[in-house]
């Protein structure tokens, strides 16, 4: 392992570790040049000889394929392919975040029943826990796909709640809100009441460092965040109304329609990746120490407050790696959206974009660049976490 | 003087043991656990007794579709199109070829163990794969030729999954090895390759693999399609492998590494006899976990256009006279995968029980 502390006679120049992990070091830098020397000579040629444009300048060509979900305006006629790089980056964001916030919902739930003192709910998390996480991902997606959502029945058939929101084979579909003038007082409301929120924080922290006292931060926060914008919104005169979906011949207009594609890949996607952060959740929570819990007992805290004084604290610090990690997994599985034919970054531009304009280097490198400034991204956080959360000795 | 005798101890009171006891405490002990204990009961109602007809009590297991009864499963698809599952296009008089290998790795692992000498070890270990591709590929020995593209199903699977492990492994050792070294570029080296393979999905490597790897060698060199999945599989299981060794290198005590130099052992010696030993016992664990990640992550060679065994569900579903039975399929196929995993997950977890014990 470490050669260079081993005693140097200086006799032979072979025998020298450290000439020799010079040389070796040559060597395979030496290797590497040459094989990517030699690669990217092959590639020089192959194209050539196949006539294959290079450059990135097919950013600006006009795509003129649709695309069945758009987070930014897109025409058929007019967009470039930039736009289509656009749209599939911010599909495939829009599919991670939301997966994220269902997996951590349906994890953290899942987490706490496995550790419940209930044994039918034990049993039953662990049952579920077991059943997800050994199917592979891609199987989970193309069944929620081609057989659960397959079998939905349609427009003039769909199940209906509160006839505002309808599920049928061709997607779900929710009122969308209309945001007319006014509305930004109720933004404006809901931003001061964050703002709000956060001072108070510090001033509870601060004060309960200095006298020890308690304040219902977590009730009164709520409080605020919930009625400061709902005041706003009468005192205004409710400017935020909704277009509810309408059946109309024989498909729905209006509303917002989350396309069964998006549907499919949440559900697979949330499921799976819930089963890792409940093992996270549990694996944290076991590893505070009994004593820890006991000691605060015979202290006479009460539940709540040994659960969110000292359980809480030094379980996350246990739980909260593995969970971005697995945050960075859903990112990179929701890639295999492409099977399904959902529109995010692989499936428009490894894919469709690949076949239109067939400059595979210049995509596959912009397609993994941009999984990799995301894992970078990912891992700063969790750095920025762990430093955080470090114990600190005093 | 007066003598005093032991009385027996009593038996614990009645209210404290049995069954009753059990439930009172476990699922009854208050009105929030009975509630959530009803609550589990339903779940179970609702989900069991539908789920167990539908696959056992009203499927049906024999005859010919036009026959379908029963509302339940029709596992006659599966019976009919099993060949097709295991073994994709394979031509039916061969099977006995890709059989005959799943019974020698049987015997190999197995067996292996009861082999006496080192040499002899290796040598299995090196003939082996070779053996294999032989049987299943053909061209020697008067054995048939058959074409990678007529290889499917579960063959393809546990094929796509065996050569991405045994060929990942060794890859793995040395990008480890390479990254907890002192040599600079070398480690700079290794720490990029496993640091961008691991930041990119699966999916973007077999895209690169399947069209990118063309482009860099001359037009002489041809790769077929399973060829290309392969190297993009085995250079992505590599960097997984390679993190996964590098925790075991990293939890060998210093004092091992400076023995084995005080020793008078070279790097490889230290390395081979000393330090690699202990690294990938306490590894274990971890390889089979990633090796569970691996054999569910073959799936993916379907959307490079490969016949692997999930593919064969769509695949089976295009035959104009078995057209809607995808749900069979896709059971068929759960099953499969889930028992292999979840096999391969027990093992894992037996393996961290005995050494726990012996720490």
């Amino acid at each position: 392992m470490t050669d260079k502390q081993l005693p140097v006679d200086g006799k032979g120049l072979l025998n020298n570790p450290q000439h020799r992990a010079i040389f070796f070091q040559v060597l395979a830098l030496a290797l590497v040049v040459f094989f990517a020397f030699y690669f990217a000579n092959n590639m020089f040629e192959n194209i050539e000889s196949r006539g294959i444009t290079t450059g990135f300048s097919f950013l600006d060509n006009t795509a003129g394929f649709g695309i069945s979900q758009t987070l930014i305006p897109y025409d058929d006629g007019t967009s470039t392919f930039m736009d289509v790089f656009i749209v599939g980056l911010l599909n495939t964001i829009l599919v991670s975040v939301l997966g994220i916030i269902f997996a951590s919902i349906i994890g953290l739930l899942l987490g706490v029943a496995r550790l419940s003192s209930n044994f039918l709910v034990s049993k039953l998390a662990l049952v579920y826990i077991e059943t997800f996480r050994n199917i592979p991902i891609l199987l989970q997606i193309l069944f929620w796909y081609n057989v659960v959502l397959a079998a939905l029945p349609g427009p003039r058939q769909s199940f209906a709640y509160l006839d505002s929101v309808f599920l049928n084979n061709r997607g779900l579909l929710l009122p969308e809100p209309i945001f007319q003038s006014g509305s930004s007082a109720v933004v404006i409301a809901f931003v001061l009441a964050v703002a709000a929120v956060i001072y108070l924080t510090r001033w509870s922290r601060k004060r309960h460092d200095d006298t020890g006292e308690e304040f219902p931060i977590f009730k009164v926060s709520l409080a605020i965040l919930i009625l400061a914008p709902t005041l706003v919104y009468f005192i205004v005169g409710q400017p935020i109304t909704a277009i509810y979906p309408e059946l109309k011949g024989f498909n729905f207009r209006g509303g917002l329609t989350i396309i069964p594609e998006l549907l499919a890949l949440l559900f697979a996607l949330s499921i799976y990746t819930a089963t890792y952060i409940a093992e996270a959740v549990r694996a944290g929570i076991e590893a505070v120490p009994k004593g820890q819990k006991e000691a605060a007992k015979s202290l006479g805290l009460k539940d709540y407050v040994i659960l969110t004084k000292v359980v809480l604290p030094q379980a996350l610090r246990v739980i909260i790696p593995p969970v971005i990690n697995q945050f960075l997994n859903l990112t990179k599985n929701s890639s295999l959206a492409t099977a399904i034919g959902y529109p995010e970054l692989v499936t428009l531009f490894s894919g469709t974009t690949l076949n239109q304009v067939g400059q595979a280097i210049e995509i596959i490198l912009m397609t993994m660049a941009v999984y990799l400034t995301i894992s970078i991204l990912i891992s700063l956080l969790l750095n920025w976490v762990n430093a955080k959360m470090a114990i600190k000795g005093r | 003087m007066a003598t005093y005798t032991m009385k027996e101890a009593k038996p614990a009171p009645t209210t404290n043991k049995g069954v009753v006891f059990w439930l009172r405490e476990n699922l009854f002990p208050d009105v929030k656990n009975t509630l959530l204990t009803l609550a589990g009961l339903y779940i179970l109602y609702a989900i069991i007794p539908p789920l167990l007809n539908w696959m056992i009590f009203d499927a049906t297991w024999t005859g010919s579709k036009d026959e379908v009864v029963n509302s339940g499963a029709r596992w006659i698809f599966i019976v009919e199109k099993f060949d097709q599952f295991m073994y994709g296009f394979y031509p039916e008089a061969l099977h006995w070829r890709p059989n005959l290998v799943g019974i020698l790795s049987l015997v190999l692992i197995f067996g292996f163990k009861y082999i006496g000498s080192v040499k002899l070890k290796i040598a299995t270990i090196i003939l082996f794969p070779i053996i294999c591709f032989v049987l299943i590929s053909g061209g020697w020995f008067g054995l048939e030729v058959v074409e990678t593209e007529k290889w499917g199903g579960l063959m393809l699977t546990i094929l796509v999954a065996a050569v991405g492990i045994v060929a990942s492994f060794p890859i793995g050792v040395v990008l480890a090895l390479g990254r907890q070294s002192n040599m600079p570029i070398l480690r700079t080296l290794c720490i990029g390759f496993i640091e961008f393979v691991r930041g990119v999905p699966l999916i973007t490597i077999l895209f690169m693999a399947s069209v990118l790897l063309p482009l860099f060698f001359h037009d002489g060199i041809e790769f077929n399609k399973l060829l290309r999945a392969l190297i993009g599989i085995t250079l992505f299981q590599a960097a997984y492998i390679a993190e996964v060794i590098r925790g075991g290198l990293q939890a060998i005590p210093k004092g091992q590494y400076e023995a084995s130099e005080a020793l008078g052992l070279t790097y490889w010696q230290g390395m081979i006899l000393i330090i690699l030993p202990q690294a990938l016992k306490i590894s274990i664990p971890n390889l089979v976990g990633s090796f569970i990640s691996l054999f569910k992550d073959t799936t993916l060679v379907l959307i490079i256009g490969l016949f692997d065994i999930l593919a064969m569900v769509t695949l089976t579903n295009s035959d104009t006279n078995w057209l809607g039975y995808e749900v069979e399929g896709y059971v068929f196929v759960t099953l499969i995968y889930w028992v292999c995993c979840f096999s391969m997950s027990q093992y894992s977890k037996s393996i961290e029980r005995k050494f726990n014990t012996e720490h």
